[in-house]
């Protein structure tokens, strides 16, 4: 691009070359630190732009002058009544429908072992029964419905809502263009960004939580049903035409019907969304485990933190493995002349264990409710015995605390702090042309060039040196095991199963064990943030290495490779693309978990996070969610662009 | 002979920029098939002009992308045509409104698609009943329709199945019993066999047969396979590049191939299995020799120990109803049965 480059060279080359100079001006700014003038290294007063004043500026117009807290404050009274109506059918709250009291709960936990059942036979049945007899045993009953009576609500609200305008984006292609890069940044919005002006629209409590999450867990539900609705066979439709089915009737009998497998993925995405943000909703008082489990935690009350925690993992489960039972189930017939009670055995069962245990609960109040005082907890035992593990562990944990803190992480963050933000935004600029030319250098510094302007660089840089830290060592751990993991169909198989498991999971519940080993700091926020990103890498890993065609290993063998040469030479090569994909992952959860972790006291974004949603300033809130959101995207952005020329390069789909 | 059912006049159909403007400039000339190219256009069907008559079977034949799916798309409406006209029953097809082109659909048109196109939530009464429902028809009258349909195809007693349940073969009688259901008069079938085994694919042949003697509709049949092509069709049409290379019937096909291409084609054919003794016969001469005559719908092939047997120059050839309409040269018919080298 340089007027003075002779004209003999390509301009690949010159790009190629070009990298080089931006990489070099990086590295010349760092260096010459010491002597650089002070806008070359702090963003200037004028490059900060009130970002978050304007922000507030336009919500409090939409909200008093154009009087939009009219529209939400109704939308969220009708959630209120829902919510009324779930809440009073599962714990009681004694309002429509009036019932003498909430469904007991032996009713509740034999439909979930019927609805177990009848997707996936018994063990699912009995994962999904016990669940319940756990929960309630441990007198969890009423935290558990509480958080429950929430997704009932906000999960087919979602679902409707994504479904509506996943269809909207597939007919139109403008809309489709606009709604990209708004659900591409609401993907990597923080969860608290969402709950601010939440807060501030309808206010705190259960209906607060159920709006908040209604609107976290959609965007997945648009993505799969444009997906799904895209990908429907092209002669489906022309026969449905040539039926002569109406627009209308084409996509309500033809392609939404067709689409319902991407539909339900979309479903169970939403459900455990729902639930990883009804247990995070708690920062905006809504009631239930999540509640419970911060107040808990906060009180380094360990046993009952771990038993709310197994509530929680167990719900996860459940939930995850039921939707996705129900997305997998392929229709089936009845042989001609079926009977009526033959066609509908299990519903008719489950109705007589309905109506045997309510009839049951009537003269036997056990089976109605546990009360707390009655409640079996194991939390006593288990606080013994965590604390004796804790004492034997203590000194190694107190001894890496102190190595990493001392160590690696006061150094590498002040290392990042150091750092001038021009350096840094070359350096962005210089990896960006290197991946994928002069576009990707633009896009990926306008990124980076937002979070100078916001004026919150030093805790973004925090942030970042949090999570390109947890990324590295959940890399050095997570890559080997997951190539290990891969080393046969097996170990693959069980991998893969943990690591979907793991990935159910809410990520407020990787907090739990690290505040237990290391304390309320930086150490535990790390591990969690370790842990969490730990899980995408491994499971892409076998993924990708597992995926390899079986032709080209047979290819490597007949060529005499031994296994190690097979692996360097062929699987990996082959499976870098998929692994990407997990580092990819990897960064996202990080980010997301760095905020989340704010609680046990961080000094990075998520702190300042915190701090927006105490005061909620709706501006502030959103302008951090935005820097969280674009560091996400910025390597998101590389990532792909990088996975998708590697693809491409090795002719894979 | 009456007026077609289908007629299409210098049809086009481009995929490009601006295809009607581009098309208007050429004024009813056909640069062919790479210059449209080097001018940005894929000529997906290319100045066809066509009439299909009532109860005829007209077969278009032509290897993958030359453009037969997308003719046959175009008689449907299903892809909207870029230049010429196209009527059936002397109806302007390109004019008709949104609603319109539905009735028609739902009264006039079937069609049967290569990969079936069935749904797959539906089960096979419902399938079958489909098109019923989507005009309208009450639940009960649709499904005794839909069990008729089925019964014709065979497949009483899986009509409670679903979709994936089924062998290929099944799932096309399937396609079939639903393209049928709304009793069309033009029936369009896009490589119905092409996904089935080759065993099942010949038993279908002549269910389909079967099928047509029954019920006499005006049929489009698409398919790349020429055999497929002479054991089914009354006309061939085959198709290059977007446009007929030569339309008659098989028989004139295989004796006179009218290019290059399509000569291709007929190449490798036992012509002896195709050619009839109506496509060889002469007009009746001065004397018509006084032996038993043959008929007219007979194959050389089917008439070989005869011509080997019988050595009479000419024999007379006789339609349906047993009247003399011609007579055919003995010479002539060997040359076909044993090649003329």
């Amino acid at each position: 691009m340089g007027a003075g480059s002779p004209p003999s060279i390509s301009p690949g080359e010159e790009s190629h070359k070009l990298w080089w100079w931006i990489a070099l001006a990086a590295i010349v700014l760092a260096v010459l630190k010491p002597v650089a003038p002070d806008w070359l290294v702090r963003p200037p007063v004028w490059l900060v732009w009130p970002l978050a004043d304007w922000i507030n500026a336009v919500f409090t117009f939409m909200r008093d002058d154009l009087g939009l807290m009219h529209v939400t404050r109704a939308f969220a009274d009708g959630v209120q009544w829902l919510l009324d109506v779930t809440a009073n059918l599962l714990y009681g709250k004694r309002r429509w429908p009036r019932l003498e009291d909430p469904i007991p709960w032996t009713v509740i936990a034999a439909t979930a072992f019927m609805v177990g059942y009848a997707l996936r036979g018994w063990a699912l049945g009995i994962l999904s029964g016990g669940t319940f007899i756990w929960v309630a045993l441990l007198g969890q009953w009423k935290w558990a419905m509480e958080t429950l009576s929430v997704i009932i609500v906000a999960a087919p609200i979602a679902v409707l809502f994504g479904l509506v305008l996943g269809v909207l984006a597939w007919r139109s292609s403008r809309f489709e263009l606009v709604l990209d890069p708004v659900l591409n940044l609401t993907q990597s919005l923080p969860h608290f960004a969402y709950m601010i002006p939440v807060v501030v629209f309808i206010g705190v409590g259960p209906k607060a939580g159920a709006i908040v999450t209604i609107i976290f867990a959609m965007p997945p539900m648009i993505r799969m049903s444009l997906l799904g609705l895209k990908k429907v066979s092209p002669e489906i439709i022309e026969s449905g035409q040539m039926c002569g089915a109406t627009s209308w009737q084409l996509l309500r009998y033809a392609r939404i019907p067709s689409a319902r497998n991407d539909i339900l993925v979309g479903v169970n995405q939403v459900i455990m969304q729902s639930l990883a943000m009804v247990v995070l909703a708690s920062f905006i008082g809504m009631p239930g485990l999540g509640q419970k489990l911060l107040q808990l935690l906060q009180a380094l009350k360990m046993g009952r933190s771990v038993e709310i925690g197994i509530t929680i993992v167990l719900l996860a489960v459940v939930l995850d493995r039921c939707s996705k039972a129900w997305a997998e189930r392929q229709p089936e017939h009845f042989e001609k002349g079926t009977p009526w009670h033959q066609r509908n055995k299990l519903l008719l069962v489950w109705a007589v264990l309905v109506v045997g245990l309510w009839t049951l609960a009537e003269f036997w109040p056990l089976a109605q409710e546990i009360k707390r005082t009655q409640a079996f907890t194991i939390s006593k035992q288990l606080d013994v015995i965590l604390d004796g593990f804790i004492r034997l562990v203590d000194p190694v944990t107190l001894a890496i605390r102190a190595f990493l803190i001392r160590d690696v992480l006061i150094p590498m963050r002040d290392a990042y702090l150091w750092l001038p933000f021009t350096a840094v935004l070359a350096f962005v600029a210089a990896v960006g042309w290197r991946i994928g030319g002069r576009r990707s250098a633009l896009t990926v510094s306008a990124f980076v060039l937002f979070i100078a302007m916001s004026g919150w660089w030093d805790r973004a840089m925090i942030t970042a040196y949090m999570v390109s830290f947890a990324v590295l060592l959940a890399a050095l751990v997570g890559l080997p095991l997951g190539i290990w993991a891969a080393g046969n169909e097996r170990r693959a198989k069980v991998g893969l199963l943990i690591c979907d498991t793991a990935q159910t999971f809410p990520s407020f519940i990787y907090l739990i064990p690290v505040v237990m080993l290391f304390g309320v700091n930086d150490v535990a926020a790390i591990g969690a943030v370790v842990v969490f990103a730990m899980v995408p890498l491994a499971r892409y890993t076998i993924e990708g290495l597992r995926g390899v065609p079986e032709t080209l290993i047979e290819a490597a063998d007949m060529s005499g490779a031994n296994k190690r040469q097979t692996l360097w030479k062929v699987r990996l090569p082959m499976a870098l693309p998929t692994m990407m994909v997990g580092i990819n992952q990897s960064i996202m959860f990080s980010l997301f978990m760095v905020i989340i972790a704010a609680f046990i006291g961080t000094q990075d974004l998520g702190q300042e996070m915190q701090r927006a949603l105490s005061s909620t300033d709706v501006g502030k809130g959103l302008v951090l969610g935005m820097c969280v959101a674009f560091m996400g995207l910025a390597a998101d952005h590389l990532a792909m662009r990088w996975a998708a020329d590697k693809r491409r390069a090795l002719g894979i789909d | 002979m009456s007026n077609p059912v289908i007629s299409c006049r210098e049809v086009w159909k481009l995929y490009g920029p601006d295809p009607t403007t581009y098309l208007n400039g050429l004024n009813g000339h056909d640069p062919g098939f790479d210059v449209l190219r080097e001018a940005g256009y894929i000529s997906a069907v290319r100045n066809v002009s066509l009439d299909i008559h009532q109860g005829e079977m007209l077969v278009i034949m032509g290897l993958s992308g030359s453009g037969k799916s997308t003719l046959v798309r175009c008689l449907s409406r299903l892809v909207d045509i870029s230049g010429g006209g196209i009527e059936v029953e002397g109806a302007d097809l390109t004019a008709l409104s949104e609603a319109e082109l539905i009735e028609l659909r739902r009264n006039k048109m079937g069609m049967v698609f290569q990969s079936f196109g069935l749904l797959p939530h539906r089960t096979v009464l419902d399938n079958v009943a489909f098109p019923l429902e989507m005009r309208g028809q009450d639940k009960h009258a649709r499904r005794a329709r839909a069990m008729e349909m089925i019964e014709l195809v065979g497949l009483q007693g899986r009509e409670e199945y679903f979709p994936r349940e089924l062998s290929g073969g099944q799932q096309q009688r399937v396609g079939i019993a639903r393209s049928l259901a709304i009793e069309p008069d033009i029936w369009f079938l896009d490589e119905p066999f092409s996904a089935l085994d080759p065993l099942i694919r010949r038993e279908m042949q002549d269910e389909f047969l079967r099928l047509q003697d029954l019920l006499g509709k005006t049929i489009v049949f698409i398919t790349h396979d020429f055999d497929e092509a002479l054991r089914l069709a009354d006309r061939i049409a085959i198709m290059k590049d977007g446009a007929i290379e030569q339309c008659d019937k098989p028989g004139n096909i295989v004796m006179n191939p009218a290019t290059e291409y399509v000569a291709k084609f007929t190449e490798n054919i036992d012509k002896a299995r195709v050619v009839h003794a109506r496509d060889l016969m002469a007009p009746v001469s001065s004397t018509v020799p006084d032996v038993v005559a043959i008929s007219a719908g007979a194959t050389v092939h089917d008439l070989a120990r005869r011509l080997v047997d019988d050595l009479s120059p000419q024999l007379p050839v006789s339609d349906d109803d047993g009247a003399v309409v011609g007579v055919l040269n003995r010479d002539t018919a060997l040359n076909v049965l044993l090649g003329s080298a």
